[in-house]
């Protein structure tokens, strides 16, 4: 047994340890973010089935469906092919389907016992919401590598530079950080597994079709192309869009909306999330 | 070890009153466990165990009463409290998707041991829970005593003033569960440290506990020390759990719902 350094007095030990030094707020708060941001990651570098399997979904899309819809020609790509003018709107799709899904792992860290001794630790709450949030994002950008490939292999032609793939990975990030605080405030509400996967796909479909992802949102009628306007998938995609494809961004308004909704998300979560053991 | 009236208490419980709707899972119970002092809160499922527990690790907010823990008040001052508890929850709580050591680095990164610190807290960790050959297995290969032990471990890394074991030993088996309690009796006599420990075991309060107090339906019926309860009862040779029969009125009766059963199957199955 190896207890010397163990063996202090209660009152002395937290107080004498380096974890008790007097961090500032800002320090522990980026420590906890980092580090929980780590264990999601190692968790899916032992484990990275998933992100191949998720891989397949976004492939089907361009191939099975791109491909047929591009006979088509009823749709207004403004003068690009239609496997161009989807090919971000399947980029989006297919980070929106991983974080909408993201908070199932609430569910399943409550019943194990994980949640509650991560709540025991001397850490904020935000940290475990913004932690996982950005877990998703780097999540979602192994889908971007993904449908790079697979635009590169069906030779779809999209915008290959330096700073439009940087702004594409800030765009998934941001998205992908609003759909996991979005699902894990659903998680935090209803608590149980089944219950979960339904609205899961209750919300999934909405938010896929009432958006820009596959058609412009001028063919869709009025009360259609307003649920699409408060639709944050839109805007992920008009970024994407925009980024890849026309290469008219528009940067401040898009990403402010979505900076705007992510707050709002992460906050809400932060605030529901400790409930979800009650 | 029961006699410490001279020692500061380090968990403080005073009224402590939790209702869910309309009905009190715990009603007013006080209680304080000195330094060093090994604490049981024995009583059949849906006494308030758990509850309690999760009242003190500031999981769960109170509907009355106060606890304090290094007198830091729960309720108020959450993330003091937090600083000085090692929690070990009733569900299996080691991540099994990471090896033993990457569950015990990562909880350092979280809590902010330092770089240079880490090596050595870890290696004195998995020495001391019997760890060291498996530290890089993943947890889904460890047995259930083994995973207790990475669990109380985790909760160790932190140097606690109390450790909050919450059923530590439901669904092991009696091996196991041997291992777990020697590891425990082996902290008290090293380390000054309190542990509250939560079991609807008698013999598990019996072979740890320095005082134990006997709830039901949210009551505390009894509290001292084991031998004193069961001298209590008036006859010479009672268990505990005649004891407990004897404090409470009636019999050893589970009050516990489907869920309850649903999770302690479940805990069970995990632990093979």
């Amino acid at each position: 047994m190896t207890s010397s350094a163990l063996a202090r007095s209660p009152g002395a030990s937290a107080d004498n340890t380096p974890e008790a030094r007097q961090e500032s707020w800002l320090a522990v708060w980026l420590r906890g973010i980092a580090g929980v941001v780590e264990l999601e990651v190692r968790k899916l570098w032992h484990d990275p089935t998933e992100v191949f399997t998720r891989a397949v979904q976004p492939a089907l899309w361009l191939l099975i469906f791109g491909e047929a819809f591009s006979r088509l020609r009823a749709i207004p790509t403004g003068g690009v092919s239609y496997l161009t003018f989807m090919a971000p709107g399947i980029l989006a799709q297919s980070m929106m389907f991983i974080s909408i899904f993201f908070g199932i792992a609430i569910i399943w860290e409550r019943d194990l016992g994980l949640m509650q001794k991560m709540l025991a630790l001397p850490l904020p709450r935000s940290v475990f919401i913004l932690g996982k949030a950005l877990a998703a994002g780097v999540r979602s950008l192994a889908q971007v590598v993904v449908v790079v490939i697979i635009a590169l292999l069906m030779s779809i032609p999209l915008r290959w530079q330096l700073v439009p793939l940087l702004g594409v990975i800030a765009t998934v990030m941001i998205g992908a950080m609003i759909f996991a605080s979005f699902s894990m405030i659903l998680a935090s509400i209803v608590k149980t597994r089944e219950r979960f996967m339904g609205l899961g796909q209750l919300f999934t479909m909405p938010f896929f079709f009432a958006s820009n992802a596959l058609y412009p949102i001028s063919i869709m009628p009025p009360w259609l192309q307003v649920l699409s306007r408060i639709n944050p998938l839109t805007y992920v995609v008009n970024l994407l869009r925009g980024f890849l494809v026309t290469g008219q961004v528009n940067a401040p308004a898009d990403f402010g909306i979505l900076i705007a909704v992510a707050a709002v998300m992460v906050i809400l979560a932060t605030w529901l999330y400790p409930t979800a053991i009650y | 070890m029961a006699e410490q009236g001279a020692l500061p208490s380090i968990v403080s419980v005073e009224s402590l009153t939790k209702y869910f709707g309309s009905k009190a899972a715990i009603d007013h119970i006080s209680f304080e466990v000195p330094q060093g002092e090994v604490f049981g809160l024995v009583g059949p499922n849906g006494a308030g165990k758990t509850t309690t527990v999760k009242i003190l690790t500031t999981l769960l907010p109170s509907s009355g009463g106060s606890a304090r823990i290094h007198g830091y008040d729960v309720s108020r001052q959450p993330g003091q409290v937090r600083r000085f508890i090692g929690y070990v929850p009733q569900a299996l709580s080691a991540d099994g998707d990471l090896t033993g050591y990457e569950n015990l680095l990562m909880f350092c990164k979280l809590l902010g041991i330092s770089g240079t610190e880490r090596p050595r807290r870890i290696q004195e960790i998995l020495e001391m829970m019997g760890l060291t050959e498996a530290a890089h297995r993943r947890v889904k290969q460890y047995s259930g005593g083994m995973v207790r032990r990475l669990e109380v471990g985790q909760a160790m890394l932190m140097r606690p003033s109390v450790l909050l074991l919450d059923e530590p030993t439901v669904g092991l088996d009696p091996v196991a569960r041997g291992t777990v309690w020697d590891l425990l009796n082996n902290f008290r006599q090293q380390y000054p440290l309190s542990i509250l420990i939560t079991t609807h075991y008698m013999e598990e309060a019996e072979a740890l506990c320095d005082r134990v107090a006997i709830m039901n339906h949210g009551h505390i019926a009894a509290l001292d020390t084991p031998a004193a309860l069961k001298a209590g009862t008036g006859k010479p040779e009672a268990t505990l759990e005649d004891a407990f029969r004897y404090y409470t009125g009636g019999h050893y009766e589970e009050e516990a719902d489907y869920r309850d059963v649903k999770r302690t199957r479940k805990i069970a199955r995990r632990l093979g």
